[in-house]
């Protein structure tokens, strides 16, 4: 027999909620017994509601079976969230926020303490019961996994993507001295040194902005043409390259920032090899010509390129070629087929390609660090207003929202305007049909503009490969040696055990433990998200999808800074923590899992899902039996890129680490601005090595498991 | 036929403004086969879904067995379904299928697939166990759905469209198949189609619904000899709809005159086409031809219109441009408005 409204449920949410009033410390670094009843009766009385509500709500669990219909559940539920936060955020560190609070509770002047255990905990059981509530009011069709999965993953996004974002927006108009007001804003937005075009006429230098903008637009111009003489090689020619051309296009996902800039610079940097030859040559003065907009425009193409070939190859992949071979038999020559109907066909590609660039452009921190020179970006100003010689919030937050305005209006327009734009046609039915040779006139652009680009990417990467293990590089000494990888890896094993002395030895552990967390986090998160939007039926479903695209075009900068601005200070004061690390790479990188979950879940029927359902499988059952095993692909995509990104990421890493907690990417940039090149270098390679091993024993695992189903079917059968 | 299995109370089921299904007051009795027939978007699916539990009312009630299950999901109540697309699991074999449900609901693996073999015996599948459902023919593998949804003994099964990834040739015998199933394991069926002959040939009871109500309930030849409506008989079967009025008893309409119930004014006669007599000479014309194999339709034009008319095979064949007199009889025609 199958009970309905199973409120059994509840003696979990009811424990945890009481255990987190009564007996788990309530503020952060409070003791055991320090909970929101003694906390409370000491005085904090603002805590002592919460209290209250997990007694009734406790009492009204054992009184009542179906408290999930009950008005009286949901009416404590909602009170007890509205008033944990409403206290939490209403009384900071230093006193309340408004100074009425302190005429109700006297004792809040002293302000309070960040969430502990108790806080959180509460939460949490709080929002488990909300889930049940919505449940059994029929959210989800009463599915309470999908219930709990949604309000869990909503709040989730609220608190660590858009809660850090409006925190950020407020930071920009708060004044030095600390009061809010809009002057300080508009004297920092229009500012000259954002906005100047001096360098047009040579009279000086540009604004960050206009700086960042053509940058930008010169970046994803040249990539998108590279991109696009690269698919063409690839779709079009009997070019015998598309494999090496498929596996050069991953080296950038792998390649720690930095690495680059360092190559580039031992390449044409003022000692650099390239350049002393050619002032050889020509009998010049070697300069510092790389450093600034040719430097970051030559780093950026090189792993921009990449994405751009994939996303204009899907493109021209797409175009039935029947259309092609329409238009020959209709009379017209190769060059005005390619003119009159591919490119224009080809044109959203190209567009969706910009426009990813540009925004990866806007977005980029590693290069401009290390090859911008003078030449200023938004990304970089930013850190500087951090990190630099005088902290100003305040200003770093004015640049992020600016930032965080061109992205988002990139991101727009790529959604909207090219989403009814695209002519591709998706139908079941293949069309026969052979796709047309380009022209040799276009072929041969093409390859001229490909050779470059392989060449400079043939030298980075060897300047990566070797010089980590040669005495200077840059100097051209080529003595093989391992000494830089002793200064950063030495280990001795003696009495005492293995001993690690190299100094990169915190930061790399720290980032295997990062990744490590943070992967199978990002993971779930990712593919719950992407199986709620794809299979559940719920208010506010599409606000929600928005929310999680947006969270792409979010700069990794913008949101370092945003997670200082929101989690320096109480209620959730967590940087300095390895948690903050983990948390901001979650949500940074949840949206690629979650794309790979969607795809991967259009293709599968929805009927096994509900088939599932009507055999007794509530939510978290059919996940597990019926979805995860038939999306495994999308899993391990979603687990590999986490991994990978977690390892390589910089922009918002560079806010969040600490002392304690260092990552592998902020020591190699320390070494860059020291100029250990050799040392970054070294580092970097045995980084990239790590992730390639990381890679291929996930891989091991979930090939494994894949095999073994297999060969148990062949075996019965 | 016992007691009543599954009751709709005022049921409504509204997407946003959309309304799916806009109120339907419904009892099935256990051990009925009941199909929902409709032309796509009458609401036919959603109601076998509201049935399910995979979707909930917006307003109303759902009984099963004499339970409100009106806010419980799908894996809270206990149907069978069997799906359009069979839905099995690509990645379990026949045994684990078939086992799925009673493991869900608790029982020991080891029973459940001594139960799974049970079921998968009775409906022919004994030696296909260990096949994955790709490994299957397409009727072996609605076998599989079929015993799958019904090894738990569930209160009532549901069929969403099942003959529709059929052969054509071979949904007679599915469907004859599937009928006697569920009369020998006495099961509370509801069916869904868009196929009036599958539906004639397959149910106790049929529910016609339109527009998200429902238009008429009644038994095959209820539906097929006395339509409620000019939808019902366009719908199920050829008809031919003749306007008229009524007075004081009598149907007028030109070149017809027939006694009818009813009350006076406008009205509505719906005829079948085997219904029509032809004989030869006279004052309406045979239009076109038609030679079906077992039987001859001609189209004729008559005082009350263009008629659709079929007869067999065997009578002597008439042909285009011919005179003919139509006859229609008292008992032939039914009103439908």
């Amino acid at each position: 027999m199958i009970r309905s409204a199973d409120g059994r449920i509840g003696v979990v949410w009811s424990g945890l909620l009481l255990a987190a009033v009564l007996v788990l410390p309530w503020f952060k670094g409070g003791a055991l017994g320090a909970s929101a009843l003694a906390e409370g009766l000491g005085g904090r009385a603002w805590l002592l509601p919460l209290v209250a509500v997990a007694l009734a709500f406790g009492a009204l669990f054992l009184l009542l079976r179906d408290w999930r219909i009950h008005p009286a559940g949901a009416a404590l539920v909602g009170a007890g969230l509205v008033w944990l936060i409403l206290q939490g955020f209403g009384i900071g560190l230093r006193g309340p926020a408004l100074p009425a609070i302190t005429a109700l509770f006297p004792a809040a002047g002293a302000g309070q303490p960040g969430f502990g255990w108790g806080a959180w905990v509460a939460g949490i059981a709080l929002i488990g019961a909300l889930a049940e509530v919505l449940a059994a009011r029929g959210f989800c069709r009463g599915e309470r996994f999908g219930a709990l999965a949604v309000v869990a993953i909503v709040t989730l996004l609220t608190l660590f993507v858009f809660f850090p974002i409006l925190k950020l927006m407020s930071s920009a108009f708060v004044a030095p001295d600390g009061t809010l007001s809009a002057a300080p804003f508009l004297a920092r937005i229009t500012a000259p040194d954002l906005w100047s075009i001096r360098c047009l006429n040579g009279a000086g230098r540009c604004g960050v902005v206009i700086n960042s903008v053509v940058l930008g637009v010169l970046s994803a111009g040249i990539a998108t043409a590279l991109g696009l003489a690269l698919a063409l090689l690839v779709a079009r020619t009997d070019f015998r390259m598309k494999r090496l051309l498929r596996a050069i296009s991953i080296l950038p996902i792998i390649t720690p920032p930095f690495v680059v800039g360092v190559a580039i610079i031992v390449l044409f940097g003022r000692t650099g090899l390239v350049t002393v030859e050619v002032a050889d040559w020509f009998g010049m003065r070697p300069t510092r010509w790389v450093y600034g907009l040719p430097g970051i425009l030559i780093a950026q193409v090189l792993a921009f390129a990449p994405v751009t070939f994939l996303v204009i190859l899907s493109g021209l992949e797409a175009i039935n070629p029947t259309l092609e071979e329409a238009s020959a038999t209709l009379g017209a020559r190769p060059v005005a087929t390619f003119r009159t109907v591919t490119w224009p066909l080809l044109r959203p590609a190209l567009a969706a390609a910009f426009l990813l660039a540009f925004i990866e452009s806007l977005s980029d921190f590693g290069n401009p660090i290390v090859l911008g020179g003078s030449y200023d970006v938004l990304s970089t100003k930013i850190f500087f207003a951090v990190v630099g010689a005088q902290y100003d919030l305040g200003q770093a937050a004015t640049l992020s929202v600016l930032l965080l305005a061109l992205t988002v209006a990139a991101f727009w327009v790529q959604t909207r305007w090219l989403g009814r734009a695209s002519y591709v046609t998706v139908t079941g039915k293949s069309d026969a049909g052979l796709v047309a040779p380009v022209p040799p006139i276009i072929r041969w652009a093409a390859v001229a503009a490909v050779l470059p680009f392989v060449a400079v990417t043939v030298a980075v990467y060897a300047i990566v490969l070797i010089g980590g293990v040669v005495k200077d590089i840059a100097r051209l000494e080529m003595t093989p040696t391992f000494g830089h990888l002793w200064t950063a890896f030495s280990f001795e094993i003696n009495g005492r055990g293995l001993q690690l002395f190299g100094s990169a030895w915190d930061s790399m552990i720290t980032t295997l433990w990062v990744s490590a967390l943070s992967a199978p986090l990002t993971m779930g998160v990712g593919i719950l998200t992407a199986w709620l939007i794809a299979r559940q039926d719920f208010a506010g479903k599409r606000t929600f999808e928005f929310g999680t695209l947006l969270s792409f075009a979010i700069p990794g900068t913008v949101v370092g800074v945003s997670y200082i601005a929101a989690f320096n200070v109480p209620p959730i004061d967590i940087t300095g923590t390895l948690w903050i690390l983990v948390i901001c790479f979650v949500f940074r990188n949840m949206a690629v899992g979650m794309r790979a979950g969607v795809a991967a879940l259009a293709q599968i029927d929805r009927s096994m899902e509900e088939a599932s359902q009507t055999m007794g499988a509530g939510g978290g059952r059919v996940l597990r039996d019926v979805v995860l095993p038939l999306i495994r692909p999308a899993i391990f995509t979603a687990l590999v890129y986490a991994f990978v990104t977690a390892m390589t990421a910089v922009s918002a890493v560079v806010f969040l680490v600490s002392a304690r907690h260092n990552m592998a990417t902020a020591y190699i940039m320390g070494r860059v601005e020291n100029g250990e090149y050799a040392l970054a270098i070294a580092y970097s390679t045995v980084l990239m090595l790590v992730m390639v091993a990381c890679v291929a024993l996930m891989n091991l695992a979930v090939g494994r498991a894949r095999l073994g189903r297999r060969t148990a079917v062949t075996g019965a059968a | 036929m016992t007691g009543t299995a599954i009751e709709f109370r005022n049921v409504v089921k509204r997407y946003g403004d959309a309304v799916a299904v806009a109120g339907i007051d419904l009892a099935i009795a256990g051990g009925e086969l009941v199909t929902f027939l409709g032309p796509s978007g009458c609401g036919k699916t959603t109601s076998l879904r509201l049935i399910a539990g995979l979707e909930l009312p917006t307003e109303g009630q759902v009984f099963i067995a004499g339970r409100d299950v009106s806010r419980d999901p799908a894996s809270a109540r206990n149907v069978g379904m069997v799906f359009q697309s069979y839905a099995l699991f690509p990645h379990m074999s026949v045994l684990d299928n078939v086992a799925y449900g009673p493991v869900i609901r608790g029982m020991p693996r080891a029973q459940a697939q001594a139960r799974a073999r049970e079921i998968l015996d009775q409906v022919g599948l004994g030696g296909l166990h260990q096949r994955l459902p790709a490994e299957l023919s397409g009727g072996q593998q609605q076998r599989v759905a079929v015993a799958r949804a019904i090894v738990q003994q569930p209160d009532v099964i549901l069929f969403d469209e099942p003959l529709s990834n059929v052969d054509a040739k071979l949904r007679r015998k599915v469907r004859e198949e599937i009928r006697s199933l569920q009369r020998r394991f006495g099961l509370t069926a509801v069916y869904v189609t868009h196929d009036q002959e599958e539906a004639l040939a397959v149910s106790d009871r049929i529910v016609v619904m339109d527009k998200g109500r429902i238009a008429q309930v009644g038994t095959p030849a209820d539906l097929y000899e006395r339509p409620a409506s000019p939808f019902i008989a366009d719908f199920i079967g050829d008809a031919n709809l003749i306007r008229g009025t009524v007075a004081a008893g009598h149907f007028s309409a030109p070149g017809l005159s027939l006694p009818v119930t009813g009350p006076d004014g406008p009205a509505t006669l719906s005829i079948r086409p085997e219904r029509i007599t032809l004989s030869p000479g006279g004052p309406d014309r045979v239009v076109s031809a038609t030679y079906l194999g077992s039987r001859m339709e001609y189209v004729v034009a008559a005082g009350v219109g263009e008629m659709l008319v079929s007869r067999p095979i065997v009578e002597p064949r008439l042909s285009a441009g011919q005179a003919v007199s139509l006859h229609i009889g008292q008992s032939d025609v039914s009103r439908v408005a």
